[in-house]
């Protein structure tokens, strides 16, 4: 059984309406209802389930949330979002909370370190694309 | 004698376990029977024609119904018979549905039941005399008890189809605890505001007489007719005199505290309850006083300019006479001494909802800063527990208590709005929200005012430091949680109220396995009692919201209505009557009559006088307890002759 302790300090508060401001969701308006969770597509390789992020970004549970992989899992179909009773947006909700990844935890990626053999079966465009996105330049 | 036996289908829900065929053919066989017949649903128009028509062709003078529960039909065919010339005293019924198909399963043996029930009625009624309805005057008046919101509207709508309603509260002022809240769901009207103009129209409207700081303590009669005593206590303040100027608090020396405020706020021995308060006028509570005693103290008798203050008031019983009855005694909350994992009552900022309501209504302790009981801290985040006490069959209330969902869910909002930076959080095993525009409320509170909500019981609260130590859990994420919090509200359930529980052993009405006031039909007769003539409304029988109260007050005052406009009513005529040749004048029947309806008479026998029972008739709800006690078998029933069931119980004991 995990345990959290649950504050709205500032972080918390943070997060919540950085998600909520690149998503332009009301993650309030989410109750737990589970249908975004139900009807995905890839639930199964999800470590948490999607109304389950949804409810940690209400409690502004940032490391939890960035920690699971759910939101990379999600393929965009939008299946969520046609479903959802509260016209949540979900699939918004997990790009903005990848967009919250890059844009606030950026990892880095340096050419040297990467090692030779990855580098010569790695496509140029793989690489070009990862520079973009994941480079502090 | 020609008995007609009629056996219902009911659709499937009788000839499912019953072989309604061969129940037929069995009647056939039986002595006096002269028709016997099956129809898919008897109570429907062909049903009652096909009786109709046998009574006139075939000259029937007993009916005999196989079906569902008399309490359902018995007046059906009691006057399809009577259309037909029949007295409808001689119509029996047998129950073959509640009583055989819908709690047995067996065909075989449920067919042989449904014989045996069938015989044994077919025994019954050649045994069973016309009886005659007895009718009694009605008096036009009508008494509701209790003035919270469902006794307000009650007497209005008494009052407003012309009738004389009399109003008894027990506390100093009428409004009960819609007065005491500060903002009501789901559309945050200020509660004194929507309360207050239907107390003025109580104390302007003529057709009302208000009685407060009052209590019923004794109810006679019957339908129609009921003889009330009511006590009043003084008041120590003459009403009419009392020009609300406040002249007497201030020099009042005596301080407690206040219960309008839930005890969060001081008052004096003087006082009146609240501003808007009907009857407008202060009162002495003599328990708090010095003395009542001018030589102790006369403070305020000394400043009253319009000289309202009589120490010499003494309670004052009133006796009237009503032709119907509301009971509209309301409710208490769950006491939170009794909740030993939420501080007992003992953690200062362990507040209950109702305190919350006085903590930030502009008219409380803080004047509407939302200020904490410890230490008068305004609070920054707020947690509340939802089913605080209910939902709990192990230790404290089974039941939903109804309204606490929407009143945290209000409170939340409320708070919300006052502290825009707070955060609240509502602990909730489920959210219900059965009420017009209840989950729109819910859903606002949620997406406009970020409540944030939190599936899981708390498990202890725990004073830490200068706040509270929340235990609970997310049921959702499946952690275990903890928080700090300034204040935590505790939706407490709603219990019957102490006056609920008073009125009914007054009144002698049958209470629910809870200890509220039990209707006479759940769905179908709501605020109908065991008692003809007496009538409930809102949280007396069960946790009710505003909305459903006021609602209920009216169909209460309706059917008080349906009663006080006639002239006279007809009573029971299944009623006890003494043989006095057989009665040796014990008294047992007037010990063991509920309704008080048997006294001891004399009578003269041979020249001397003798000491037997004697029954009023109106009073009589043929209940045949008597009856069954009687050692001499003085004392029968109309209706439920010993004869005629000891013909029953014959037939029942033959193959």
């Amino acid at each position: 059984m995990s345990y959290d302790y649950i504050e709205f300090g500032d972080t918390e508060k943070e997060f919540t309406s950085k998600i909520e401001e690149i998503s332009g969701q009301n993650i309030f308006s989410c109750y737990q209802c589970g249908k975004c969770s139900a009807g995905c597509a890839f639930s199964n390789l999800m470590e948490k389930t999607i109304n389950h992020t949804m409810q940690l970004v209400q409690l502004g549970k940032k490391e939890k949330v960035l920690q699971s992989n759910t939101h990379w899992v999600c393929a965009s179909c939008l299946t969520c979002t046609v479903r959802c009773p509260r016209e949540i947006d979900v699939a918004a909700v997990m790009e903005a909370i990848r967009e919250y990844t890059l844009r606030y935890e950026p990892e880095t990626i340096e050419r040297l370190d990467l090692p030779e053999e990855l580098l010569k079966k790695i496509p140029n465009i793989a690489l070009v694309g990862s520079f973009r996105k994941k480079s502090e330049l | 004698m020609r008995i007609g036996v009629y056996v219902c289908e009911c659709g499937k829900n009788i000839s499912a376990t019953v072989d309604v065929e061969k129940v037929v053919d069995y009647a056939k066989s039986l002595p006096n029977v002269a028709a016997s017949r099956v129809y898919k649903y008897m109570c429907a128009d062909p049903g009652q024609e096909l009786i109709k028509k046998d009574i006139e062709e075939l000259k029937l003078d007993k009916v005999i119904v196989a079906a569902c529960s008399p309490r359902m039909h018995e007046p059906t065919f009691r006057a399809a018979i009577e259309d037909k010339g029949l007295n409808p005293y001689t119509l029996e019924i047998v129950n073959i549905r509640e009583q055989v198909s819908w709690v047995h399963d067996d065909k075989k043996k449920g067919t042989k039941k449904a014989k045996s029930l069938v015989k044994s009625s077919v025994m019954r009624s050649a045994l069973m005399e016309p009886l005659d309805r007895k009718k009694v005057g009605v008096t036009h008046k009508a008494l509701v008890i209790g003035a919270g919101i469902a006794g307000i509207q009650a007497a209005l709508d008494i009052a407003g189809s012309g009738y004389q309603v009399t109003l008894v509260e027990k506390t100093s002022s009428i409004g009960g605890k819609m007065a005491q809240l500060d903002k009501t769901f789901p559309t945050l009207d200020c509660s004194a505001c929507i309360l207050s103009p239907k107390m003025v129209e109580v104390g302007r409207n003529p057709n009302i007489t208000l009685i407060a700081n009052a209590e019923v303590e004794q109810v006679d009669g019957y339908v129609g007719n009921f003889k009330v005593k009511i006590k009043k206590k003084p008041r120590y303040v003459i009403e009419e005199r009392c020009t609300m100027c406040d002249d007497c608090v201030p020099v009042c020396p005596v301080i407690v505290h206040d219960e309008y405020n839930e005890n969060l706020s001081p008052r004096k021995a003087i006082y009146i309850a609240f501003p808007q308060a009907i009857p407008a006028s202060y009162i002495i509570n003599p328990d708090d006083c010095l003395g009542i005693d001018p030589l102790i103290c006369s403070k305020c008798k000394d400043v009253c300019g319009p000289e309202a203050i009589d120490f010499d008031m003494k309670p004052e019983i009133i006796e009237d006479e009503f032709g119907a009855i509301v009971v509209a005694t309301g409710f208490d909350t769950y006491p939170i001494e009794n909740l030993g994992e939420y501080g007992q009552g003992n953690i200062p900022d362990v507040i209950t909802g109702l305190e919350f309501e006085r903590l930030i209504s502009p008219g409380g302790p803080s004047t509407g800063d939302l200020r904490r009981p410890s230490d008068g801290k305004l609070v920054k985040n707020v947690v509340f527990i939802h089913c605080a006490g209910s939902r709990d069959p192990a230790k404290h209330l089974p039941y939903c208590s109804k309204i606490c969902c929407m009143y945290s869910t209000k409170q939340a909002l409320m708070f919300k709005h006052e502290v825009r930076d707070g955060t609240a959080v509502n602990f909730y095993i489920d959210i219900r929200t059965g009420g017009k525009d209840y989950e729109e409320f819910y859903q606002r509170a949620a997406e406009e005012a970020k409540v944030i909500y939190i599936r899981g019981k708390v498990s202890e609260l725990i004073q830490d430091g200068d706040k509270i130590l929340v235990k609970g859990v997310n049921t959702l994420t499946a952690e275990t949680v903890e928080l700090h919090a300034d204040l935590v509200v505790l939706a407490t359930g709603i219990i019957p109220s102490q006056g609920t529980k008073d009125i009914a052993s007054v009144l002698r009405l049958s209470l629910g396995i809870n200890g509220f006031i039990k209707e006479a039909h759940p769905k179908l007769k709501p605020v109908e009692t065991s008692i003809t003539g007496v009538f409930v409304a809102g949280c007396a029988t069960g946790p009710k919201d505003i909305p459903e109260t006021v609602s209920q007050a009216g169909r209460a005052a309706v059917r008080a209505c349906n009663i006080i406009a006639q002239d006279e009513i007809e009573v029971e005529a299944t009623i006890a009557h003494v043989d006095e040749i057989l009665c040796r004048g014990c008294g047992i029947c007037v010990g063991t009559c509920p309704y008080s309806a048997i006294t001891l008479i004399d009578t003269k026998r041979f020249g001397n006088i003798y000491k037997v029972a004697s029954v009023n008739e109106a009073l009589c709800k043929g209940c045949g307890s008597c009856a069954a006690a009687c050692l001499n078998g003085a004392i029968n029933q109309f209706g439920f002759e010993d004869k005629q069931i000891l013909a029953m119980i014959q037939a029942l004991g033959e193959e």
